[in-house]
Protein backbone atom coordinates (compact mmCIF):
# COMPACT_ATOMS: atom_id res chain seq x y z
CA UNK A 1 0.00 0.00 0.00
CA UNK A 2 2.88 2.06 0.85
CA UNK A 3 4.75 1.55 -2.34
CA UNK A 4 1.67 2.44 -4.51
CA UNK A 5 0.98 5.79 -2.49
CA UNK A 6 4.79 6.70 -3.10
CA UNK A 7 4.41 5.66 -6.42
CA UNK A 8 1.05 7.13 -7.69
CA UNK A 9 2.84 11.00 -6.40
CA UNK A 10 5.74 10.05 -8.04
CA UNK A 11 3.77 9.82 -11.40
CA UNK A 12 1.33 13.35 -10.28
CA UNK A 13 4.62 15.01 -9.41
CA UNK A 14 6.25 14.69 -12.86
CA UNK A 15 3.31 15.32 -14.49
CA UNK A 16 2.95 18.61 -12.83
CA UNK A 17 6.58 19.22 -13.07
CA UNK A 18 6.47 18.21 -16.80
CA UNK A 19 3.29 20.36 -17.48
CA UNK A 20 4.58 23.04 -15.97
CA UNK A 21 7.63 23.22 -17.55
CA UNK A 22 5.90 22.72 -21.23
CA UNK A 23 3.77 25.60 -20.39
CA UNK A 24 6.70 27.88 -19.16
CA UNK A 25 7.82 27.13 -22.20
CA UNK A 26 5.14 27.69 -24.35
CA UNK A 27 4.47 30.75 -22.70
CA UNK A 28 7.86 32.37 -24.05
CA UNK A 29 5.91 31.90 -27.64
CA UNK A 30 2.80 33.07 -26.56
CA UNK A 31 4.36 35.85 -25.13
CA UNK A 32 5.70 37.21 -28.79
CA UNK A 33 2.83 36.17 -30.65
CA UNK A 34 0.69 37.54 -27.82
CA UNK A 35 2.77 40.76 -28.36
CA UNK A 36 3.17 41.03 -32.19
CA UNK A 37 -1.20 40.30 -32.38
CA UNK A 38 -1.22 43.30 -29.89
CA UNK A 39 1.04 45.49 -32.21
CA UNK A 40 -0.74 44.28 -35.56
CA UNK A 41 2.29 41.72 -36.46
CA UNK A 42 3.01 38.40 -37.18
CA UNK A 43 5.46 37.10 -34.47
CA UNK A 44 8.08 34.10 -34.66
CA UNK A 45 6.49 32.07 -37.34
CA UNK A 46 9.45 29.96 -38.92
CA UNK A 47 10.44 27.39 -37.21
CA UNK A 48 7.85 25.05 -37.58
CA UNK A 49 4.25 25.75 -38.52
CA UNK A 50 3.27 29.35 -37.35
CA UNK A 51 6.71 29.02 -35.70
CA UNK A 52 5.50 26.29 -32.51
CA UNK A 53 8.94 25.08 -32.25
CA UNK A 54 10.33 28.26 -31.87
CA UNK A 55 11.14 28.00 -27.97
CA UNK A 56 13.23 24.62 -28.94
CA UNK A 57 14.71 26.56 -31.09
CA UNK A 58 15.10 29.34 -27.84
CA UNK A 59 16.39 26.30 -26.29
CA UNK A 60 19.07 24.81 -28.13
CA UNK A 61 20.08 28.39 -29.08
CA UNK A 62 20.61 28.73 -24.79
CA UNK A 63 22.37 25.87 -24.44
CA UNK A 64 24.87 26.37 -27.22
CA UNK A 65 25.90 29.50 -25.95
CA UNK A 66 29.11 30.28 -23.82
CA UNK A 67 29.07 30.10 -20.60
CA UNK A 68 30.59 33.50 -19.27
CA UNK A 69 31.35 33.74 -15.08
CA UNK A 70 32.57 37.07 -14.22
CA UNK A 71 36.24 36.64 -12.87
CA UNK A 72 35.62 39.00 -9.61
CA UNK A 73 32.12 37.10 -8.90
CA UNK A 74 31.27 34.67 -6.27
CA UNK A 75 31.45 31.45 -8.29
CA UNK A 76 29.25 29.32 -6.10
CA UNK A 77 26.54 31.87 -5.16
CA UNK A 78 26.78 32.61 -9.09
CA UNK A 79 25.60 29.06 -9.61
CA UNK A 80 23.63 29.29 -6.75
CA UNK A 81 21.50 31.89 -7.74
CA UNK A 82 19.62 30.34 -11.34
CA UNK A 83 18.93 27.22 -9.52
CA UNK A 84 17.07 29.01 -6.91
CA UNK A 85 15.11 30.63 -8.79
CA UNK A 86 14.08 27.87 -10.79
CA UNK A 87 13.65 25.46 -7.64
CA UNK A 88 11.55 28.61 -5.58
CA UNK A 89 9.31 28.90 -8.68
CA UNK A 90 8.53 25.05 -9.12
CA UNK A 91 7.85 24.29 -5.81
CA UNK A 92 4.61 26.15 -5.47
CA UNK A 93 2.76 23.66 -7.93
CA UNK A 94 2.86 21.08 -5.08
CA UNK A 95 -0.08 22.41 -3.09
CA UNK A 96 -2.44 23.59 -5.92
CA UNK A 97 -5.09 21.26 -6.33
CA UNK A 98 -5.43 20.58 -9.80
CA UNK A 99 -8.71 18.75 -10.08
CA UNK A 100 -10.77 16.62 -7.69
CA UNK A 101 -10.55 12.85 -7.40
CA UNK A 102 -10.56 10.15 -9.70
CA UNK A 103 -11.33 7.36 -9.64
CA UNK A 104 -9.22 4.59 -11.46
CA UNK A 105 -10.05 0.64 -10.96
CA UNK A 106 -11.65 1.39 -7.57
CA UNK A 107 -8.67 3.50 -6.57
CA UNK A 108 -9.65 7.16 -5.61
CA UNK A 109 -6.65 9.27 -7.26
CA UNK A 110 -6.85 13.39 -6.30
CA UNK A 111 -5.33 15.79 -8.48
CA UNK A 112 -3.12 17.41 -6.27
CA UNK A 113 0.26 16.36 -4.77
CA UNK A 114 -0.59 17.14 -1.15
CA UNK A 115 -3.31 18.75 0.67
CA UNK A 116 -1.50 20.65 3.62
CA UNK A 117 -3.50 22.00 5.95
CA UNK A 118 -1.46 25.56 5.27
CA UNK A 119 -1.73 25.35 1.61
CA UNK A 120 -1.53 29.31 1.43
CA UNK A 121 1.18 29.83 3.87
CA UNK A 122 3.15 27.34 2.31
CA UNK A 123 3.06 29.40 -1.37
CA UNK A 124 3.06 32.60 0.19
CA UNK A 125 6.53 31.55 1.58
CA UNK A 126 7.59 29.86 -1.57
CA UNK A 127 6.88 32.84 -3.63
CA UNK A 128 8.36 35.17 -1.09
CA UNK A 129 11.86 32.79 -1.63
CA UNK A 130 11.64 33.49 -4.91
CA UNK A 131 13.40 36.97 -4.46
CA UNK A 132 16.40 34.96 -2.74
CA UNK A 133 17.41 33.85 -6.39
CA UNK A 134 17.17 37.22 -7.58
CA UNK A 135 19.20 38.75 -4.52
CA UNK A 136 21.64 36.31 -5.03
CA UNK A 137 22.82 36.09 -8.53
CA UNK A 138 22.96 40.21 -8.44
CA UNK A 139 24.58 40.14 -5.30
CA UNK A 140 27.10 37.46 -6.94
CA UNK A 141 27.71 39.01 -10.22
CA UNK A 142 29.59 41.56 -8.69
CA UNK A 143 27.99 43.88 -10.70
CA UNK A 144 26.69 47.68 -9.79
CA UNK A 145 24.03 47.46 -12.18
CA UNK A 146 23.05 44.03 -11.28
CA UNK A 147 23.39 44.67 -7.61
CA UNK A 148 21.20 48.08 -8.03
CA UNK A 149 18.14 45.59 -9.70
CA UNK A 150 18.87 43.37 -6.98
CA UNK A 151 18.41 45.74 -4.49
CA UNK A 152 15.13 46.78 -6.57
CA UNK A 153 13.85 44.02 -6.48
CA UNK A 154 13.99 42.62 -2.73
CA UNK A 155 12.22 45.76 -1.79
CA UNK A 156 9.68 45.76 -4.28
CA UNK A 157 8.73 41.93 -3.30
CA UNK A 158 8.57 42.64 0.28
CA UNK A 159 6.81 46.05 -0.19
CA UNK A 160 4.03 43.88 -2.10
CA UNK A 161 3.80 40.86 0.49
CA UNK A 162 2.91 42.69 3.09
CA UNK A 163 -0.26 43.84 0.45
CA UNK A 164 -0.53 40.17 -0.69
CA UNK A 165 -0.88 38.85 2.88
CA UNK A 166 -3.22 41.19 4.05
CA UNK A 167 -5.76 40.56 1.22
CA UNK A 168 -5.04 37.01 1.36
CA UNK A 169 -6.47 37.81 5.48
CA UNK A 170 -9.81 39.04 4.12
CA UNK A 171 -9.67 35.60 2.08
CA UNK A 172 -9.22 33.34 4.71
CA UNK A 173 -12.20 35.32 7.22
CA UNK A 174 -14.23 34.47 4.24
CA UNK A 175 -12.91 30.54 3.35
CA UNK A 176 -11.90 29.92 7.78
CA UNK A 177 -9.78 27.72 5.90
CA UNK A 178 -6.06 27.80 4.48
CA UNK A 179 -6.04 24.37 3.19
CA UNK A 180 -6.63 25.17 -1.13
CA UNK A 181 -8.38 22.00 -1.89
CA UNK A 182 -11.03 22.99 0.98
CA UNK A 183 -10.89 26.94 -0.98
CA UNK A 184 -11.72 25.26 -3.44
CA UNK A 185 -14.81 22.89 -2.61
CA UNK A 186 -16.30 26.07 -1.15
CA UNK A 187 -16.38 28.13 -4.33
CA UNK A 188 -18.87 24.90 -5.87
CA UNK A 189 -20.35 25.84 -9.15
CA UNK A 190 -20.06 29.26 -9.50
CA UNK A 191 -20.07 30.77 -5.48
CA UNK A 192 -16.25 31.85 -6.79
CA UNK A 193 -14.28 33.64 -3.97
CA UNK A 194 -14.02 36.61 -6.33
CA UNK A 195 -17.75 37.60 -6.11
CA UNK A 196 -17.38 37.94 -2.35
CA UNK A 197 -13.76 39.46 -2.50
CA UNK A 198 -13.59 41.45 -5.48
CA UNK A 199 -10.83 44.71 -4.26
CA UNK A 200 -9.52 41.63 -2.63
CA UNK A 201 -8.66 40.14 -6.11
CA UNK A 202 -7.58 43.24 -7.71
CA UNK A 203 -4.96 43.72 -5.09
CA UNK A 204 -4.08 39.81 -5.08
CA UNK A 205 -3.22 40.61 -8.40
CA UNK A 206 -1.40 43.60 -8.42
CA UNK A 207 0.93 42.14 -6.09
CA UNK A 208 1.16 39.27 -8.11
CA UNK A 209 2.02 41.07 -10.96
CA UNK A 210 4.77 42.70 -9.07
CA UNK A 211 6.09 39.20 -6.84
CA UNK A 212 6.46 38.02 -10.76
CA UNK A 213 8.64 40.99 -11.82
CA UNK A 214 5.76 41.51 -14.86
CA UNK A 215 5.46 44.50 -16.23
CA UNK A 216 4.00 47.31 -15.08
CA UNK A 217 6.54 46.24 -12.15
CA UNK A 218 9.32 45.22 -14.06
CA UNK A 219 12.18 47.01 -12.17
CA UNK A 220 14.40 44.77 -11.46
CA UNK A 221 15.24 44.00 -14.66
CA UNK A 222 14.22 47.19 -16.56
CA UNK A 223 16.62 47.15 -19.74
CA UNK A 224 16.89 50.81 -20.38
CA UNK A 225 18.45 51.52 -17.06
CA UNK A 226 20.02 48.85 -15.77
CA UNK A 227 21.03 47.14 -18.89
CA UNK A 228 19.08 44.03 -18.10
CA UNK A 229 18.88 44.33 -14.98
CA UNK A 230 19.99 41.36 -12.20
CA UNK A 231 20.86 38.76 -14.94
CA UNK A 232 23.26 41.40 -16.64
CA UNK A 233 26.10 39.00 -16.33
CA UNK A 234 24.26 36.33 -17.13
CA UNK A 235 24.98 34.02 -20.33
CA UNK A 236 23.53 30.69 -21.48
CA UNK A 237 21.08 28.43 -19.86
CA UNK A 238 22.05 30.19 -16.43
CA UNK A 239 20.25 33.31 -18.04
CA UNK A 240 17.93 30.55 -19.54
CA UNK A 241 17.03 29.48 -16.12
CA UNK A 242 16.09 33.09 -14.78
CA UNK A 243 14.32 33.86 -17.71
CA UNK A 244 12.36 30.56 -17.61
CA UNK A 245 11.30 30.81 -13.59
CA UNK A 246 10.10 34.24 -14.45
CA UNK A 247 7.40 32.24 -16.60
CA UNK A 248 6.92 29.69 -13.76
CA UNK A 249 6.18 32.28 -11.21
CA UNK A 250 3.50 33.58 -13.51
CA UNK A 251 2.21 29.71 -14.00
CA UNK A 252 2.38 29.19 -10.51
CA UNK A 253 0.74 32.51 -9.67
CA UNK A 254 -2.17 32.24 -12.43
CA UNK A 255 -2.93 28.84 -11.24
CA UNK A 256 -3.16 30.41 -7.17
CA UNK A 257 -5.41 33.59 -8.57
CA UNK A 258 -7.77 30.68 -10.09
CA UNK A 259 -7.56 28.12 -7.49
CA UNK A 260 -8.23 31.15 -4.71
CA UNK A 261 -10.53 33.72 -6.23
CA UNK A 262 -11.72 31.62 -9.63
CA UNK A 263 -13.08 28.60 -8.26
CA UNK A 264 -10.60 26.39 -9.16
CA UNK A 265 -11.92 23.08 -11.22
CA UNK A 266 -15.47 24.38 -10.25
CA UNK A 267 -17.50 25.67 -13.15
CA UNK A 268 -21.43 26.94 -13.45
CA UNK A 269 -23.17 23.46 -14.35
CA UNK A 270 -20.65 21.25 -13.08
CA UNK A 271 -22.95 18.87 -11.66
CA UNK A 272 -24.44 18.33 -14.74
CA UNK A 273 -21.51 17.44 -16.26
CA UNK A 274 -20.02 15.31 -13.80
CA UNK A 275 -22.92 13.34 -13.43
CA UNK A 276 -23.12 12.65 -17.10
CA UNK A 277 -19.67 11.74 -17.77
CA UNK A 278 -18.47 9.80 -15.28
CA UNK A 279 -15.78 9.04 -12.12
CA UNK A 280 -12.76 9.58 -14.79
CA UNK A 281 -13.82 12.47 -17.37
CA UNK A 282 -16.33 14.88 -15.61
CA UNK A 283 -13.22 15.48 -13.10
CA UNK A 284 -10.68 16.19 -15.94
CA UNK A 285 -13.44 18.32 -17.81
CA UNK A 286 -12.91 20.44 -14.30
CA UNK A 287 -8.82 20.07 -14.75
CA UNK A 288 -9.55 21.45 -18.43
CA UNK A 289 -11.62 24.28 -16.78
CA UNK A 290 -8.87 25.16 -14.48
CA UNK A 291 -6.16 25.19 -16.95
CA UNK A 292 -8.42 27.65 -19.34
CA UNK A 293 -8.82 30.06 -16.32
CA UNK A 294 -5.32 29.91 -15.98
CA UNK A 295 -4.29 30.44 -19.42
CA UNK A 296 -6.38 33.18 -19.43
CA UNK A 297 -4.71 34.81 -16.51
CA UNK A 298 -1.49 33.98 -18.47
CA UNK A 299 -2.69 35.85 -21.55
CA UNK A 300 -3.88 38.79 -19.23
CA UNK A 301 -0.50 39.10 -17.52
CA UNK A 302 0.99 39.16 -21.48
CA UNK A 303 -1.68 41.60 -22.38
CA UNK A 304 -1.22 44.19 -19.83
CA UNK A 305 2.66 43.62 -20.41
CA UNK A 306 1.81 45.02 -23.49
CA UNK A 307 -0.55 48.08 -22.32
CA UNK A 308 1.09 49.67 -19.24
CA UNK A 309 4.39 51.67 -19.26
CA UNK A 310 6.61 50.45 -16.54
CA UNK A 311 6.15 52.03 -12.89
CA UNK A 312 9.20 54.64 -11.65
CA UNK A 313 10.90 53.71 -8.57
CA UNK A 314 8.80 56.17 -6.34
CA UNK A 315 5.77 55.59 -7.79
CA UNK A 316 5.74 51.87 -7.68
CA UNK A 317 6.86 52.57 -3.60
CA UNK A 318 3.94 55.08 -3.44
CA UNK A 319 1.48 52.40 -4.80
CA UNK A 320 2.29 49.62 -2.47
CA UNK A 321 2.50 51.39 0.67
CA UNK A 322 0.47 54.27 0.45
CA UNK A 323 -1.99 52.35 -1.73
CA UNK A 324 -2.18 48.84 -1.61
CA UNK A 325 -1.76 48.29 1.99
CA UNK A 326 -4.20 50.60 3.52
CA UNK A 327 -7.08 49.61 1.03
CA UNK A 328 -6.37 45.98 1.84
CA UNK A 329 -6.60 46.54 5.57
CA UNK A 330 -9.77 48.62 4.75
CA UNK A 331 -10.94 45.46 3.13
CA UNK A 332 -10.05 43.13 6.10
CA UNK A 333 -12.05 45.44 8.22
CA UNK A 334 -15.12 45.48 6.20
CA UNK A 335 -14.84 41.39 5.63
CA UNK A 336 -14.42 41.62 8.87
CA UNK A 337 -17.61 43.66 10.10
CA UNK A 338 -19.67 42.22 7.41
CA UNK A 339 -19.12 38.93 8.54
CA UNK A 340 -19.56 39.66 12.19
CA UNK A 341 -22.79 41.17 11.05
CA UNK A 342 -24.41 38.70 8.97
CA UNK A 343 -23.33 35.87 11.62
CA UNK A 344 -24.86 37.81 14.30
CA UNK A 345 -28.25 38.08 12.24
CA UNK B 1 6.51 87.72 -28.00
CA UNK B 2 3.20 87.68 -29.66
CA UNK B 3 3.04 84.03 -31.03
CA UNK B 4 3.15 83.03 -34.42
CA UNK B 5 -0.04 80.54 -34.96
CA UNK B 6 -2.93 79.99 -32.18
CA UNK B 7 -2.17 76.00 -32.11
CA UNK B 8 -0.51 77.18 -28.32
CA UNK B 9 -2.05 75.51 -25.76
CA UNK B 10 -1.20 76.27 -22.10
CA UNK B 11 -1.31 73.15 -19.85
CA UNK B 12 -2.19 73.07 -16.28
CA UNK B 13 -0.86 70.78 -14.03
CA UNK B 14 -3.82 69.93 -11.60
CA UNK B 15 -3.37 67.19 -9.18
CA UNK B 16 -4.22 63.97 -9.97
CA UNK B 17 -8.11 63.44 -9.24
CA UNK B 18 -9.63 60.05 -7.08
CA UNK B 19 -10.10 58.10 -10.67
CA UNK B 20 -7.04 58.94 -12.08
CA UNK B 21 -4.81 57.99 -8.75
CA UNK B 22 -6.91 54.98 -8.93
CA UNK B 23 -5.01 54.17 -12.24
CA UNK B 24 -7.20 51.41 -13.06
CA UNK B 25 -9.92 53.30 -15.54
CA UNK B 26 -6.95 54.80 -17.26
CA UNK B 27 -5.60 51.02 -17.36
CA UNK B 28 -8.56 49.53 -18.32
CA UNK B 29 -9.30 52.05 -21.51
CA UNK B 30 -5.49 51.19 -22.23
CA UNK B 31 -6.48 47.39 -22.58
CA UNK B 32 -9.39 48.20 -24.52
CA UNK B 33 -6.60 49.87 -27.30
CA UNK B 34 -4.49 47.29 -26.84
CA UNK B 35 -6.93 44.64 -27.57
CA UNK B 36 -8.51 46.09 -30.11
CA UNK B 37 -5.43 45.62 -32.01
CA UNK B 38 -5.39 41.64 -31.51
CA UNK B 39 -8.13 41.80 -34.51
CA UNK B 40 -6.95 43.94 -36.73
CA UNK B 41 -4.96 43.02 -39.53
CA UNK B 42 -1.03 42.66 -39.48
CA UNK B 43 0.98 45.01 -41.36
CA UNK B 44 3.69 42.24 -42.19
CA UNK B 45 4.63 41.13 -45.70
CA UNK B 46 6.17 37.58 -44.98
CA UNK B 47 9.39 38.97 -47.38
CA UNK B 48 11.02 36.00 -49.35
CA UNK B 49 7.53 34.12 -49.94
CA UNK B 50 5.40 37.64 -50.23
CA UNK B 51 6.59 40.76 -51.57
CA UNK B 52 5.79 44.24 -51.40
CA UNK B 53 5.03 45.43 -55.10
CA UNK B 54 7.60 48.43 -56.60
CA UNK B 55 6.82 51.68 -57.28
CA UNK B 56 7.28 52.66 -61.05
CA UNK B 57 10.00 54.95 -60.31
CA UNK B 58 11.76 52.14 -57.88
CA UNK B 59 15.56 51.99 -59.00
CA UNK B 60 16.72 48.02 -58.40
CA UNK B 61 19.14 46.08 -60.01
CA UNK B 62 20.18 46.97 -63.61
CA UNK B 63 19.58 45.22 -66.69
CA UNK B 64 21.63 45.52 -70.08
CA UNK B 65 18.42 45.95 -72.87
CA UNK B 66 18.61 44.53 -75.83
CA UNK B 67 16.71 45.80 -79.33
CA UNK B 68 13.94 44.47 -80.81
CA UNK B 69 15.84 42.20 -82.73
CA UNK B 70 17.44 40.74 -80.10
CA UNK B 71 20.73 42.48 -80.04
CA UNK B 72 22.82 44.35 -77.48
CA UNK B 73 22.17 47.81 -77.37
CA UNK B 74 25.16 48.49 -75.31
CA UNK B 75 28.21 50.24 -77.29
CA UNK B 76 30.84 50.58 -74.55
CA UNK B 77 30.63 54.32 -75.11
CA UNK B 78 31.64 54.57 -71.21
CA UNK B 79 29.28 57.04 -70.39
CA UNK B 80 27.22 55.51 -68.00
CA UNK B 81 30.98 54.55 -65.78
CA UNK B 82 31.92 58.07 -66.35
CA UNK B 83 28.52 59.39 -65.11
CA UNK B 84 28.57 57.26 -62.63
CA UNK B 85 28.98 58.86 -58.96
CA UNK B 86 30.17 55.65 -57.04
CA UNK B 87 32.21 54.38 -59.72
CA UNK B 88 31.04 51.01 -60.07
CA UNK B 89 30.92 50.56 -63.68
CA UNK B 90 34.15 49.32 -65.31
CA UNK B 91 33.52 48.23 -68.85
CA UNK B 92 35.96 47.26 -71.87
CA UNK B 93 34.94 47.49 -75.08
CA UNK B 94 35.67 45.13 -78.04
CA UNK B 95 35.07 45.08 -81.89
CA UNK B 96 32.08 43.42 -83.47
CA UNK B 97 32.92 40.59 -85.78
CA UNK B 98 31.42 39.87 -89.55
CA UNK B 99 29.84 36.80 -87.49
CA UNK B 100 28.12 38.17 -84.57
CA UNK B 101 25.98 40.92 -86.24
CA UNK B 102 23.36 39.46 -84.63
CA UNK B 103 24.64 39.99 -81.51
CA UNK B 104 25.29 43.26 -81.01
CA UNK B 105 23.40 46.29 -82.49
CA UNK B 106 26.87 48.47 -83.00
CA UNK B 107 30.66 47.65 -84.23
CA UNK B 108 31.62 48.88 -80.60
CA UNK B 109 30.25 46.66 -78.06
CA UNK B 110 31.57 45.75 -74.24
CA UNK B 111 33.18 42.78 -74.04
CA UNK B 112 33.27 42.96 -70.24
CA UNK B 113 30.52 44.99 -68.20
CA UNK B 114 30.83 45.10 -64.53
CA UNK B 115 28.58 46.47 -62.19
CA UNK B 116 30.18 46.69 -58.55
CA UNK B 117 26.47 46.55 -56.28
CA UNK B 118 28.23 47.18 -53.59
CA UNK B 119 29.79 50.48 -54.96
CA UNK B 120 26.39 51.27 -56.74
CA UNK B 121 24.20 53.73 -55.14
CA UNK B 122 20.96 52.99 -57.41
CA UNK B 123 21.11 56.28 -58.52
CA UNK B 124 20.33 56.61 -61.93
CA UNK B 125 22.73 58.51 -63.39
CA UNK B 126 24.18 55.59 -65.93
CA UNK B 127 20.29 55.43 -67.22
CA UNK B 128 19.93 58.96 -67.87
CA UNK B 129 23.82 59.12 -69.53
CA UNK B 130 23.01 56.66 -72.06
CA UNK B 131 22.71 57.24 -75.26
CA UNK B 132 21.56 53.50 -76.32
CA UNK B 133 18.82 53.47 -74.12
CA UNK B 134 21.00 50.48 -72.87
CA UNK B 135 20.98 50.09 -69.24
CA UNK B 136 17.90 50.67 -66.34
CA UNK B 137 17.31 49.95 -63.19
CA UNK B 138 14.43 48.32 -63.24
CA UNK B 139 15.85 45.08 -61.80
CA UNK B 140 14.06 43.72 -58.07
CA UNK B 141 16.74 44.63 -55.02
CA UNK B 142 19.73 42.87 -55.37
CA UNK B 143 20.12 40.05 -53.00
CA UNK B 144 22.12 39.41 -50.23
CA UNK B 145 25.57 37.48 -50.64
CA UNK B 146 28.65 36.33 -48.54
CA UNK B 147 31.61 37.74 -50.11
CA UNK B 148 32.51 40.58 -51.66
CA UNK B 149 33.48 39.36 -55.03
CA UNK B 150 29.89 37.83 -55.67
CA UNK B 151 28.61 41.29 -55.73
CA UNK B 152 30.21 42.50 -58.90
CA UNK B 153 27.89 41.36 -61.60
CA UNK B 154 28.74 40.84 -64.90
CA UNK B 155 27.15 40.43 -67.73
CA UNK B 156 25.98 36.83 -67.00
CA UNK B 157 23.81 38.54 -64.81
CA UNK B 158 23.56 42.31 -66.13
CA UNK B 159 22.21 41.42 -70.01
CA UNK B 160 18.63 40.39 -69.98
CA UNK B 161 17.01 37.49 -71.50
CA UNK B 162 16.30 36.82 -75.06
CA UNK B 163 12.99 37.44 -76.04
CA UNK B 164 13.54 33.98 -78.15
CA UNK B 165 15.49 31.49 -76.92
CA UNK B 166 14.97 29.66 -79.51
CA UNK B 167 16.17 31.91 -82.40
Amino acid sequence: MEIAFVIEKFILVVIIFAISLLIAMYSTYAERKVAAFLQDRLGPDRAGPFGILQPLADGVKMFMKEEIVPANSNKWLFMVGPGLAMLTACIGTAVIPWGSEITIGGKVVPLQVTDINVGILYIFGVVSLGVYGVMIGGWASNNKYSLLSAIRAASQNISYEIAMGLSIIALLLVTNTMSLKEIVEQQHGWHWNVLYQPLGFIIFMVCAFAETNRAPFDLPECETELIGGYHTEYSSMKLGFYLFAEYINMFVSSAVMATLYFGGYNYPGMDWVLANTGAVIGPLIGTAVFFAKIFAFIFFFMWVRWTIPRFRYDQLMHLGWKGLIPLAIANIIITGVVIAVIEKF
Amino acid sequence: MEPLTNKKKVLEQKPLSLAERMYLPAIAKGLSVTISHLFKKEATIRYPEQQREFSTNFRGMHSLKRDEEGRERCTACGLCALSCPAEAITMIAGERKQEEKHLYREEKYASVYEINMLRCIFCGLCEEACPKEAIYLDGPIVPADYLRKDFIYGKDKLVEQPLNKNK
